[in-house]
């Protein structure tokens, strides 16, 4: 079992670089915009955009709102996993109606999280609009979801398994893909 | 976590990580749609034996939220009336499908019975037995304690160094066991102080210091005094003269709240005997925390009931802890 590094520091940067531009672009402006990590690593990847968003010549950074949003009570295989810590959900004072909301998470794999953070949005409130941001995508959907804001690509076999790693928590930023295929 | 039976068993960790649950929990409580579907299709059957107003209101308030399905029973208008036995009744809860019972019993042990016996597969919540114990009580008492003192910041702390005097009928408090074990788990000094025909036997083998004086406990400054209430459904042999003479020794007046400090607490667990053991003065004070212990109750359940029934029942070949499916 070889651990293959895919992305380093800067490739990280670039990539979540790319993502803000896009959104930006996408939404017309920094306006009305509400940017909700899924804990762990979506959290702090969400914090690392808010951060590149305000650096941004044009957009006024006071109108970045970044949050947590945890989908453990959403979760379809709840009781067939043993049992899992709830994280902390935060939603930032003016709320999500009306609001154009970017979830940010690390890797999308099934896509049953997002379905998970779907069902949680549809309890909070009632934005206008909901997108996706995700550093990785790796394929295997089970449900019709995709991303709009996608960092890499990553074709892998379900064997195979993606180790993403931010500064923040793990203290080092880079993704590496392990598994049973060589590199 | 398969039953909560005594805060005996809860580890200084299992403690803390259910207090930050119900954090999450109580953010539920505060939203738009106060529901999540965490539990949908499990069934809690609160099983009360005993009279109470707000432990089975808040259970299955906490029931609801999660979505789960819940099934009433009291002994009164029941079967129970009839004869039938704890036995027959854990059998039909078992026949009828319960994933969880929340149990009130008169007798202590009755929920470990229902626990160790086989009759039920269901997870076990002791809500009260007898004279034993009442864990989500101490629960929602040390979560009250910790939101008062870290605010915002509650989260992973502990109550180390916080010195709480338990005051009243210690002898019959259920409230009074589970809290002594479980605030001294999580780092606090307890103190109790009673008449002396209201202290138990063995009273030192507690985690607790002894005194009789309410006057000197309030002298030293305790971060919390937690009233008990006089319980006259229990009072079966003079435990002491009159309730005149027990209420200025040992009730919690209005003068008494003025020489305790002004960041202290005063906790009850309700119902109040107001004018008896607490003045209206005292409960209704800014210090007084009893409404808060009521909402802050139905988080606990929440949290104690999410982690009974969600999870695998008894694993077998299941995907490791922490590994998750994106």
């Amino acid at each position: 079992m070889t651990a293959r590094i895919v992305l380093h520091q800067a490739d990280i940067t670039r990539a979540l670089t790319r993502i803000s531009h896009e959104i930006l672009e996408s939404n017309r402006g920094s306006n009305d915009l509400v940017l909700l990590g899924i804990p762990t690593r979506g959290v702090a990847l969400a914090n690392r955009i808010g951060a590149i968003l305000g650096s941004i010549d044009g957009v006024d950074a006071s109108t970045i709102t970044v949050g947590a949003l945890d989908v453990t009570m959403y979760r379809d295989d709840l009781s067939r996993n043993p049992t899992r810590a709830p994280s902390p959900t935060a939603i930032p004072a003016g709320g999500i109606d009306g609001k154009t909301v970017v979830l940010v998470d690390d890797v999308l794999y099934s896509g049953r999280t997002i379905r998970a953070a779907l069902d949680a949005i549809n309890d909070l409130g009632r934005p206008r609009a909901v997108r996706l941001a995700t550093l990785v995508d790796r394929g295997h959907r089970e449900l019709p979801i995709r991303a709009d804001f996608v960092g890499k690509n990553l074709p892998t076999s379900t064997s195979e398994r993606i180790n993403v790693r931010i500064q923040e928590i793990d203290g080092i930023d880079e993704v590496t893909i392990e598994g049973s295929t060589p590199a | 976590m398969r039953h909560l039976l005594s805060t005996q068993d809860l580890s200084r960790e299992a403690a803390i990580a259910l207090l930050d649950v119900a954090e999450d929990m109580s953010d539920v409580g505060e939203r738009e749609v106060k529901k999540i579907p965490a539990l949908r299709g499990k069934t809690v059957v609160n099983l009360f034996f005993e009279d109470s107003t707000r432990t089975r209101i808040s259970f299955e308030a906490a029931a609801k939220r999660l979505s789960a399905d819940v099934i009433n029973f009291s002994a009164k208008g029941s079967s129970v009336s009839k004869g039938e036995s704890l036995k027959d009744t854990a059998q039909t809860l078992a026949a009828i499908g319960a994933d969880a019972v929340v149990i009130r019993h008169g007798s202590s042990g009755a929920p470990r019975v229902l626990a160790d016996s086989g009759w039920i597969d269901a997870g076990i919540v002791n809500a009260g037995d007898g004279t034993h114990e009442h864990p989500t009580q101490a629960l929602l008492d040390a979560f009250t304690i910790r939101r008062r003192l870290h605010g915002a910041a509650s989260r992973g702390r502990d109550l180390d160094g916080v010195t709480i005097t338990i005051v009243g009928d210690i002898l019959h408090s259920r409230v009074a066991r589970s809290n002594a074990w479980l605030l001294t788990t999580l780092g606090a000094q307890v103190h109790v102080v009673a008449p002396a025909t209201l202290l138990p036997l063995g009273i030192e083998s507690w985690p607790v210091s002894v005194g009789y004086d309410l006057d000197a406990a309030v002298a030293s400054g305790p971060d919390v005094v937690m009233m008990l209430r006089i319980q006259s459904e229990r009072m079966h042999a003079a435990f002491f003269p009159t309730a005149r003479e027990y209420s200025r020794q040992w009730g919690f007046d209005d003068e008494r709240l003025a020489r305790l400090p002004a960041a202290s607490l005063v906790m009850h667990p309700g119902p109040m005997n107001r004018g008896l053991e607490i003045s209206a003065g005292a409960a209704d004070s800014p210090q007084s925390t009893v409404l808060e212990q009521v909402s802050n109750g139905v988080s606990i359940r929440m949290a104690v009931l999410y982690l009974l029934l969600s999870g695998e029942r008894l694993t077998s070949g299941s995907p490791q802890a922490g590994e998750v499916t994106r």
